[in-house]
């Protein structure tokens, strides 16, 4: 997927995430294959539950064991097989090479700690400086992100929910980290804010050349910061490309839909066109594709067995058993 | 905020006591005449009604005057005030033993939940818990006791003699207050800003002793505050058992003697001091939690 | 996460009492606490026709004084001669009656007064509160011991005692809940539909308070057992002969060397009973929790 000049900061292949309970097991992420260029952004998009977080949340190894477990699969952030790491080493990796913004800034921070002894505690954490110099350092991250010095001394509750994150954006860059990982940053913000706070994040990204991959389920704020996209659907990539490709030369019929079902300003009374039908079960998943039962494209092949990755250009990857039929072509409506 | 509330309570049971049967003049006049019996009447407020009578007792109150027993014929407040050390000594012995106890073992269940170890712990609290403690006392008693000599039975007689009544009152603290920490824990958990702290590399030690603790620390407060109090009431049976001369023995004497006023000013005494640890507590809270002060601050400007 | 997880599951029909009592049932100390309850109960109901009050339970046989446990006297006699065990079974009759009947009297006076605070707020609310917190800063024993010696040491004033202590939880929890439940939109919308004021407390809103008071009153009948026994070993509660488990205790006491069973036997009927109470209480607790998180 990637040019070979490009330094390749997060590698993730075939990963498997199970969660097993009492009774039943959630397949979560199943056989995933991702990578991520040094400063390059890639949206990993899909609904609710198709599986994005959890993938985030493993390439830290923060999820929970019990009961989550990751059944297969190699993650490497620059090399470095996270997998096989320690649970100290994880720690060291941690908020230094890898940082992650979680999407509710209400509850992401502690509090009772001040917003700046919390930034300082990232800094205190992995780098040698003393108190003091932590302390001030915090200060310069909250005016990096555009709040006033002096509110360091203040706690979380003082904050509004756009300022509240800007601190959390601030935790999560203070050691200069070479990746980041967005889960959903703005979903619970306004919407003007969400737009303030993508534009720092924007800023940011250029001015250290931070890998990022965004989570989101908003093909708006996709198109605005992203330079690759990675549909999920059912724990698995649909469609992987650049930018261009997954939004102007759209192969799977689930981003198809997704594209279809958003409201369109100059077409307003033409009838919302929603993807019928529901996510499967993710403790039940057919043998086959699991976008078959809501796919206006489907055949018998499509229920058989699960398709595979298929290279449409050195980019552009899509699953999707229909392209075994040279001729096939998805009918997405043009947008203006 | 405390004011009234000691007001109250103070009138409460005043009123109540009031109500005791015996006739509290003709005891202390003993064989007076009725003259005498009449200026007796009006001397302590018996022809006026029972709320003059309350602002009259509390009046004396404020001036460390809490009556004269009717047994020892001592000031009330002098006989109060050598028994109340004794009794903060088991109170305090007690928080002391608890809290070293309870704390650890109750972050531990929480960490541990679900596990033999949390159960384990969990039903022996509620086994605590469920025991009376005078008869924790008495089997105490029997097998330090008597039976293996290891410690006095009775009466303060030194430190040794601390620690047998100090257990006693001591399980059901351990009991509740183990509970309280591992449900406060656990609730605090499951929060957000746990993960939040992970992802920025902090070791789960510190993730769980600094971040989640503290967190964790109100409803701990609280109950602590609420054990306290309740041992210096409790302490009640404690005393009787070990022959404690502390504050709730001397309650309890004299309501066998019917000592009505000891009873009363003890009693009352008790509540007070009680109230004023509830305060403290109730302050704590604002140092702990940086958002209830900022309600304190609020509602002091407005 | 893991509540995407759970609510991706397939939807389970079942009626809310059944699953309430299901979570019960998983929980194995509820199980066994009332199965205790459920024995205790037997017990205090049957014993009246199978043991004879005045010749067992209380008449004095000096002859058969301060046995130990054997086959005739399972758990022996006291220093009255007076078979233990006996007085044990009778003595569920008395701590039950007034765990339940001082339960009674505060849930009673406890609800009614914490639903009316909590639901039409303001003054009252102030005063009911204000009140309710001078009640509860004086701790439980205490309490009973000055409304003891006020009116008397007789059974029916032990139950008042003892109720009258435990009025000021059922007031909190009672307001704390309907307070919650007032601000749900399903009371807005039985008003927008037209019920009446009284009918929307009936229908609607204590309905939804009923958990956390059944919760607390299973807690409070162990309380109480425990605050009725401590009045009885003071002397302060059922007057003797009566076979109070508290007041055999306090019988014990003179007896502890050489005697101990007279001791380990009222108290482990204590405990057990406390125990059960409290093992079903915590538990109903855990069952009737929503956000049951495993």
């Amino acid at each position: 997927m990637m040019a070979d000049n490009q330094e390749i900061i997060l590698d993730i292949q075939n990963l498997t995430v199970h969660y097993v309970l009492e009774d039943e097991t959630v397949e979560a992420v199943n056989d995933i294959s991702l990578q991520v260029g040094k400063g390059k952004t890639l949206g990993l998009v899909g609904e609710t539950g198709a599986g994005k977080t959890t993938t985030a949340l493993a390439i830290l190894r923060l999820i929970s064991d019990p009961p989550g477990v990751i059944k297969s699969g190699s993650i490497k952030v620059r090399d470095i097989d996270i997998l096989s790491l320690t649970k100290h080493q994880m720690e060291k990796i941690r908020g230094k090479d890898v940082s992650m913004i979680f999407q509710d800034p209400m509850t992401s921070l502690n509090p009772v700690f001040t917003v700046g002894e919390q930034i300082a505690e990232s800094v205190l954490l992995h780098e040698h400086l003393s108190r003091q110099e932590a302390y001030e350092k915090a200060k310069d991250l909250l005016e990096m992100v555009g709040i006033p010095k002096f509110r360091a001394a203040e706690y979380p509750h003082q904050f509004s929910g756009g300022m509240k994150q800007r601190v959390v954006i601030a935790i999560a860059l203070a050691c200069n980290p070479k990746f980041l990982i967005a889960d959903e940053p703005t979903t619970a913000l306004d919407v003007t804010i969400q737009a303030q706070v993508l534009e720092l994040m924007i800023n940011l990204k250029e001015k250290y050349g931070t890998a990022m991959i965004l989570i989101t389920h908003d093909l708006g704020i996709v198109a605005e910061i992203c330079d690759e996209v990675a549909v999920m659907y059912a724990g698995r990539i649909v469609e992987k490309g650049t930018l261009e490709e997954v939004f102007n030369r759209t192969r799977h019929p689930y981003t198809e839909g997704l594209f279809n079902s958003l409201p369109n300003i100059h077409r307003r009374h033409e009838d919302l066109q929603p993807i019928p039908g529901l996510m499967p079960d993710p403790t039940a998943l057919p043998k086959g594709c699991a976008f078959a039962p809501r796919c206006s494209y489907v055949s018998a092949a499509c229920l058989e067995r699960q398709p595979y990755p298929r290279a449409i250009s050195p980019t552009h990857t899509v699953r999707c058993a229909a392209y075994d039929d040279p001729g096939f072509m998805i009918q997405r409506r043009q947008h203006e | 905020m405390l004011v009234p509330i000691i007001i109250g309570v103070s009138f409460l049971i005043y009123f109540i006591m009031d109500l005791a049967p015996g006739d509290i003049i003709s005891q202390m006049a003993g064989e007076g005449t009725d003259a005498q019996i009449q200026v007796l009447r009006h001397q302590y407020g018996y022809d006026r009604s029972v709320f003059y009578r309350y602002v009259m007792y509390m009046k004396n109150l404020v001036q460390g005057n809490l009556g004269t027993s009717f047994l020892t014929n001592k000031p009330v407040w002098d006989m109060y005030r050598e028994r109340l050390p004794e009794t903060l000594k088991l109170a305090l012995g007690a928080l002391v033993v608890s809290i070293l106890l309870s704390i650890p073992l109750g972050i531990l269940s929480a960490v541990r939940s679900g596990t033999l170890w949390d159960n384990a712990g969990m039903v022996l609290a509620l086994l605590g818990l469920s025991m009376p403690n005078f008869w924790l006392g008495l089997l105490l008693i029997i097998l330090f006791s008597l039976k293996l000599g290891w410690f006095p039975s009775g009466g303060d007689t030194g430190f040794l003699s601390i620690i047998l009544p100090a257990i006693t009152i001591g399980t059901g603290h351990v009991a509740i207050i183990t509970r309280t920490t591992r449900s406060s824990m656990i609730d605090v958990i499951h929060q957000d800003y746990l993960r939040t702290a992970r992802a920025k590399g902090v070791p789960e030690k510190y993730v769980i002793r600094k971040h989640a603790f503290k967190n964790a620390l109100i409803p701990i407060i609280t109950i602590i505050g609420t054990q306290m109090s309740v041992s210096l009431g409790g302490a009640v049976l404690t005393e009787t058992v070990f022959a404690w001369p502390g504050v709730g023995r001397l309650i309890i004497d004299s309501v066998h003697q019917r000592d009505v006023p000891t009873v009363t000013g003890a009693i009352i005494m008790t509540t007070i001091l009680i109230s004023i640890m509830l305060l403290i507590v109730d302050l704590l809270y604002a140092y702990v939690d940086p958002r209830i002060k900022a309600q304190y601050l609020r509602k002091g400007k407005g | 996460m893991k509540d995407k997880v759970l609510a991706s599951r397939r939807y389970r029909k079942r009626s809310q009492l059944a699953e309430i009592w299901h979570r019960l049932i998983k929980n194995k100390g509820a199980v066994a606490g009332l199965f205790i309850i459920a024995l205790l109960v037997l017990v205090a109901i049957s014993v009246k026709h199978i043991l004879n009050y005045d010749t067992q339970v209380v008449a004095q046989k000096i002859t058969e004084r301060l046995q130990k446990p054997s086959a005739r006297h399972i758990m022996g006699t006291d220093n009255l001669g007076r078979d233990i065990f006996f007085r044990l079974l009778y003595g569920t009759r008395f701590s039950l009656a007034v765990g339940l009947v001082s339960v009674a009297i505060a849930l009673t006076i406890g609800t009614t007064l914490g639903a009316i605070a909590g639901y039409y707020g303001g003054v009252i609310s102030d005063v009911i509160m204000r009140t309710t917190d001078i009640f509860f800063a004086v701790p439980n024993l205490l309490m009973a011991i000055v409304i003891v010696t006020a009116l008397g040491a007789n059974t029916l004033n032990l139950m008042i005692a003892v109720g009258v202590a435990s009025i000021p939880q059922f007031v909190r929890i009672t307001r704390a809940t309907v307070l919650t439940v007032r601000n749900q939109e399903y009371v807005e919308a039985a008003r927008a539909i037209g019920r009446n004021e009284f009918a929307i407390i009936l229908l609607h809103i204590l309905p939804n308070c009923l958990s956390p008071i059944i919760v607390m009153v299973t807690l409070r009948i162990a309380s109480a057992i425990i605050t009725a026994s401590s009045l009885s070993f003071l002397g302060m509660g059922v007057p003797p002969p009566a076979p109070e488990w508290g007041s055999m205790l306090s019988d014990g006491r003179r007896f502890l060397r050489g005697y101990s069973y007279i001791t380990l036997f009222p108290g482990l009927a204590i405990m057990m009973t406390v125990l059960a109470f409290n093992l079903v209480g915590d538990a109903l607790r855990d069952a009737l929790d929503p956000k049951l998180k495993k």
